[in-house]
Order: structure tokens, then sequence, then C-alpha cells
């Protein structure tokens, strides 16, 4: 599964990657591989190991088998190689409320080791930034989360990492934050920066070059959201508004030609093998059931669809296993 | 390992600690509080215990011997008894905790010049007080027996002498000549204090950052364990070294506790000294996640140390096993130093052993406790 994007040697490998902790798989077999200046995506539900494998790739975590490489170096023989080459923002806000934004900046640049005019440079890029000229002696614990933030990802990147672990940055972030979050994660890819990003916003998904989808430790798709869209679901999907939507989904689960139905909302999503001949039988089905308010018409998937499609399949696949 | 490092972490500490209000009401009312308590409510001294009487002699002789006792300040006359069972029940009733019989003929043999016993009963329930009680009773005794006897020399002087031998005993404590146990718990007070928190601070400060998050954001800086350690510490050992000189500044300018010694002795030996509470806070820290577990444990660490290290009870009255394994405890060594310092003024010369042992005990911890700081997450 292992492909290389990108130009050149691989940012970011990791190869059959597996973390327990105890009877606990929280990794399964995980293998990617990130290239230079490419923004992937981490999607999945909370516990679906997300975090445990960027945890690792920081070398925060050893694994319980298989390598991770990073900057060409292995993370779990020589985690202190790693440190100069990444940044990492953890799921938890983690700068010192207590300290100023410019005592914050400060500290983490002492820490990484940059010094005198550079340093003073790159504080003054990372408060340019995170929006926060003329707030520079404001406590941190007093900013609002989209400040806080771009932050914590600008201390991140003082000492101008190539690689860039994010997990979950935007969680709890209002939308306009979350989209300016984003264009700084693109420009910095611009720079050649390779950005592995977790989320569990699926629409996030669409900003990134290419998406693993991951759950219950597994990596259940890896590609573009295009990509992903195109070969996922292996049939059509229409959508099903409906007054009694339990009664509708009795209707039609089970009918021949149908694959799978799913609530999306106050609406249903219906995977069906050809949706021309969908359109014509399921409208009769349903009336049959004194349901003539159906109404049926055909939609684009989302990868949302295409997660809900590939982790049932996944986990029926892991049971029948 | 590099300066500069140290030098952020420990400047970051500093900040903190500036910023957190409570922080300086936590460093200097708690201690004071502490050694006026210490100062005025530990002591093994006693005074007006409550006492009854029985005089059934009825002779000058008697009448003086329980004036002695009515105008000691240690005794309080709570009860002048008429028979037997007056005594029994106030024992009983707690009434008294002492009571003095003084049978018939009591005058009789004292003027023959034999042993005139005196019956004293004492209620046990409170072993303490009733054992330092008769120490002052057979002080009393003394007195009067030698009182009567150059009494009567005098006024027999043509007579024959009395016979029986004179023998009182003589107590002349050295350091402490009034036995004042405010001067043997006051320095040791520095200690138990210093112990407690620096243990808490450092295990706290550490764990918060754990449980805040910010641990794991140091973790993957190239920062090195020893680094940080020696950074995020340094300040507490100021706030130790602080610590001492405020206690032990009200326990001389209030308390009036005289230190003799030298003070760089004392330096020397708080110095080595908090090297081991550092190191314990350290290692209590490296097995804690979250603040209440480093509660709870330092609770657990910090009894036992008290307790083995001499502070109240003595070390040579305990079992050996336990002996032993007060040899282990750093606090032992400091409340030497520290008392030697206070009271003794005695120097490095004395107490260079002591020292070994604290600067042994201390580095040994501190490595314990950098091997185990990780900076993984496993």
């Amino acid at each position: 599964m292992t492909v290389v994007q990108g130009n050149g040697q691989a940012s970011i490998v990791a190869d059959g990657l597996v973390k327990r902790f105890g009877p606990f798989t929280a990794v399964d077999h995980v293998s990617f591989s990130i290239g230079r200046g490419e923004i992937v995506g981490f999607i999945g539900p909370n516990g679906a190991g997300k975090s445990t494998t960027i945890r690792i790739l920081c070398g925060l975590l050893r694994p319980t088998e298989g390598r991770a490489v990073v900057a060409g170096i292995d993370v779990a023989r020589n985690p202190e190689g790693v440190r100069q080459h990444i940044g990492y923002m953890s799921q938890k806000f983690s700068l010192y409320g207590d300290l100023t934004v410019m005592e914050n900046l400060r500290f983490f640049g002492g820490i990484y080791r940059v010094e005198g005019a550079l340093l003073d440079e790159r504080m003054r890029f990372a408060i340019d930034m995170a929006g926060l000229s003329g707030r520079e002696d404001a406590l941190v614990s007093t900013l609002a989360g989209g400040w806080k933030q771009r932050l914590a990802l600008g201390c991140a990147i003082l000492h101008r990492p190539p690689i860039l672990f994010l997990d979950e940055p935007t969680s709890g972030v209002d939308p306009e934050s979350r989209r300016r979050f984003w264009e700084l994660i693109h420009s910095l890819a611009a720079d050649g920066v390779s950005v592995l990003v977790s989320t569990h916003y699926m629409d996030e998904a669409e900003y990134c070059n290419r998406v693993a989808l991951i759950n219950q430790g597994r990596l259940v798709a890896m590609g573009s959201p295009s990509e992903l869209k195109q070969r996922g679901l292996g049939g059509d999907l229409l959508l099903l508004e409906c007054d009694t939507l339990g009664a509708a989904l009795a209707a039609i689960e089970g009918t021949s030609g149908v694959r799978d139905v799913a609530v999306f909302g106050n609406t249903l999503h219906v995977l069906v093998d050809n949706g021309d001949i969908a359109q014509r039988d399921l409208p009769r089905r349903l009336a049959a059931k004194g349901l003539a308010d159906a109404r049926l018409s055909t939609i684009t998937p989302t990868l949302e669809d295409i997660f809900v499609e590939l982790v049932a399949n996944s986990t029926i696949a892991g049971v029948a296993s | 390992m590099t300066f500069a490092r140290i030098l952020q972490v420990f400047k970051k500490e500093m900040i903190e600690l500036r910023r957190d209000k409570w922080a300086r009401f936590r460093l200097v009312i708690p201690p004071i509080i502490q050694i006026l308590v210490f100062g005025y409510a530990a002591t093994f001294e006693v005074f007006g215990v409550s006492t009854a009487v029985l005089d059934l002699d009825h002779t000058q002789e008697s009448r003086d011997l329980v004036s002695r006792f009515v105008y000691s300040d240690r005794f309080q006359i709570v009860k002048i008894a008429r028979n037997q069972q007056e005594i029994v029940d106030g024992i009983d009733d707690s009434d008294a905790a002492i009571a003095i019989v003084i049978h018939p003929g009591f005058a009789q043999l004292l003027r023959k010049g034999q042993t005139a016993p005196v019956q004293v009963i004492v209620d046990g329930t409170n072993s303490n007080t009733a054992l330092i009680a008769l120490g002052y009773m057979n002080e009393i005794a003394a007195t009067f027996s030698r009182d009567y006897m150059t009494d009567h020399l005098q006024r027999t002087r043509d007579g024959p002498p009395l016979r029986g031998a004179l023998v009182t005993l003589e107590q002349r404590p050295w350091y402490n000549s009034g036995l004042n146990s405010r001067w043997f718990f006051v320095p040791g007070v520095i200690g138990t204090l210093v112990l407690t928190m620096i243990v808490n601070l450092t295990s706290f400060a550490i764990v918060r950052e754990r449980e805040v998050g910010t641990l794991e954001q140091i973790m993957v800086t190239p920062i090195q364990p020893v680094e940080f350690i020696l950074g995020k510490t340094f300040p507490f050992f100021l706030i130790g070294l602080g610590e001492v000189v405020l206690i032990a500044g009200v326990g001389t300018l209030w308390f009036g506790i005289p230190f003799v010694g030298n003070p760089l002795v004392l330096l020397l030996g708080t110095s080595l000294f908090l090297l081991s509470t550092l190191a314990i806070g350290l290692l209590i820290s490296t097995l804690c996640m979250t603040q209440q577990q480093a509660f709870a444990t330092n609770f657990f660490v910090v009894n036992p140390l008290f307790t083995l290290s001499g502070f109240s009870f003595p070390i040579t009255s305990m079992p050996t096993v336990l002996q032993w394994l007060s040899y282990l405890n750093p606090l032992r060594y400091y409340l030497v130093i520290i008392r030697a310092t206070f009271l003794k003024g005695v120097g490095l010369s004395v107490l260079w052993p002591d020292m070994l042992a604290l600067a042994a005990i201390g580095s040994t911890l501190l490595a314990v406790s950098i091997l185990r700081f990780r900076k993984s997450l496993d």
C-alpha cells in the first residue's frame, strides 16, 4: 500500500505500524507515505487511532511492531534525531496560558535554539500569521480559540521544520478560524512543508491533497478526495426525503438492488446498484407501503458517504475474518 | 547539555511563579503558621498537672511537703481528699491525673532518720504526661528531704548527725540547659516544612504540565531531560533556601532560639538536603499522571520520612529494622545538621558524615529520577 507521492524521497513513511496497549490494538498495521509539500488528512472517528499514529511518528510512543521513518530517520531508534525536523501540535492546546504571547514564542524559540535577529524575525512572522499584532503582551489564556490555535502553529514552526504533525488542530474552533487555519497550512505546504493533519470534520478532508480514512486502528482507504469518491462506492447514491423516515427505511431495506440505507440528518442516503432502475422501482414500492410523499433524487456522494460505506465494509470484513 | 535551554526553562518557571498570586501566599503564610503552632503547642513540658492530695499525717512535715506541690507551677492541687475513697474517685473521674497520699507516721519516720514513703498514684492513660510528672515529683521530694536534713542538722548541731545517705541526682543538660522542648522542635520544623513544601511544589509543578499537555509539547522539542529538570527545579531550590531563612528568622527572632553555629555550614547542609527533596518530588512526578495522584503519593512518602527522622520519636528506641531504614532518610541527617548548627555550633569536622550521607542520597535519587524522566508517553 506504500505509495510515494510528491517529488523525490518521502518525508514520512509508516510501514506496518502496530501499537497495542495491553489487549487493545490502537493501531493495526498502518502503512502509508507522505511526500514533500504534501498535505495528508487523517480522517476517522474519535478513538480510531489517529492520535496514536501521529504520536508514534513524533517519537512520543514506541510502535509495538513496524517502522516509522521521518525525515529519513528511524523514529523508534533515534527519536531525538527527529525532533529538530518536526513541528507538532497536540490535540490539547499546549502553550503556557500564564505566559504572554511573546513569552511563549521566546520560550519555544529558546528551546529550539533559534536566537538573536532570526528569532525576532520569526516571532514577528508568527505574530502576523496568528493575527496577534498589538496583543503581544496578552496572556495566552485570555485569547479566543482561533488565536490560540494559530499561535500554537506559530510556536510549532519557529524552527522551520520541513515536517508538520497537527493532531485535530481545528477542534473547537469557529468556521472562519478553521478556514484561515487551512489557508496557513496551504501556504506552508507551498513552501515544501509536509503536513499530516488529523481531523474529525469530514468537510476539512476536501482541503487535503490526500486523505487517509482510518477506523478501529486500520487504514480503510487512502487517496485524493476525488479519487475516493469515484472508486469508493461502486454504485449510485440517492437522496430520499420523507416525513416518516423509519417507515421508509423499513420499506426499502433489503430490496434487491439496494445495497445500503443510512440516515443522514432528516433524510436517507440510499446506495443502489443502478440509479436509473432504482428511481423507477423504489417510488412504487414506497407508495405500496403508503409512503407516497417520499421524494427521490440522485446526489453526488460526499466523503462522509464514502467513509460510512467503507467503514461498514471493513467492519463486516473484520467480523468475517 | 546547553546552559541556554536550562535558562529558558528557568525563566519560564520564574515568570509562572511570579504570575501565580496564590503562590506568594502559599509559600509564606502556611510556614509561618506552622512554626507558630509548633513553637507554642509542640512541647514535652508539663504544667499544671491536676493533683489530688490526701494527708493522713497532719504534721508540720507533711504540710510542708504538700505546700511544695501547691507552690510548684508543675502541679495544680484540685482536691484535698479526706479519705482513700475520694482519691480513688478523683482518679477514676479524671478530675486528677495524680494523687499524693501521705500516710500516718510520715513525720515520725523522718524524725528517726528513716525512709518515709509517700504514695503516688498516677493515671497512666496518658503515659507521657504521667512519666514527666513523676520526674518532677521526684525532684520535689528530693529537694524536700535535702532541706529537711539541712534544717535538722542546723537545729541539732550539738546532737549526733542524722544517719542516712544524702544522694541527690543533679541534672545538667548541655546545649539546651533548660531542656526547653521549643529549642528542640523549632529547628526540626525547618526540616519537616522544607521537605513537605519542596516535594509538593516539585511534583505538582511537573505533573501539572503533564495534565495540561505542555509536557507533551516539550517532549517533541530537542530539549534533553536533564536540561528541562535543572531549569524546572532550580526555582524550587531557591524557594527552599528562602523558606529556611524565613522559618529560621521566625524561630530566632520570635521564639529566641539561639543560632550559635556557622550559617555557611547550614547553607551547605540545606543545599544538600534540597537536592534530595527535589529528587523525591521529581520521582513522584514520574510516577503520577494527575495532581490528585501526586497528592496521595506525597502524603504516603512524606509521613514515613517524618516518623523515621527523629523529629519527634527517638530513632534509638525504634526496632532495628526501622533504625536501618532511617539511614536512607535524608531528613534524619538534615535534622542532625540543623540542630547541631543551631544549638551546638559544631562545624564540618563533626558534621561531615551527615553531609556526605545527604550528598550520596540526593545525587542517587536525582540520577534515578533523571533516568526515569523519559521524553515519551509510553
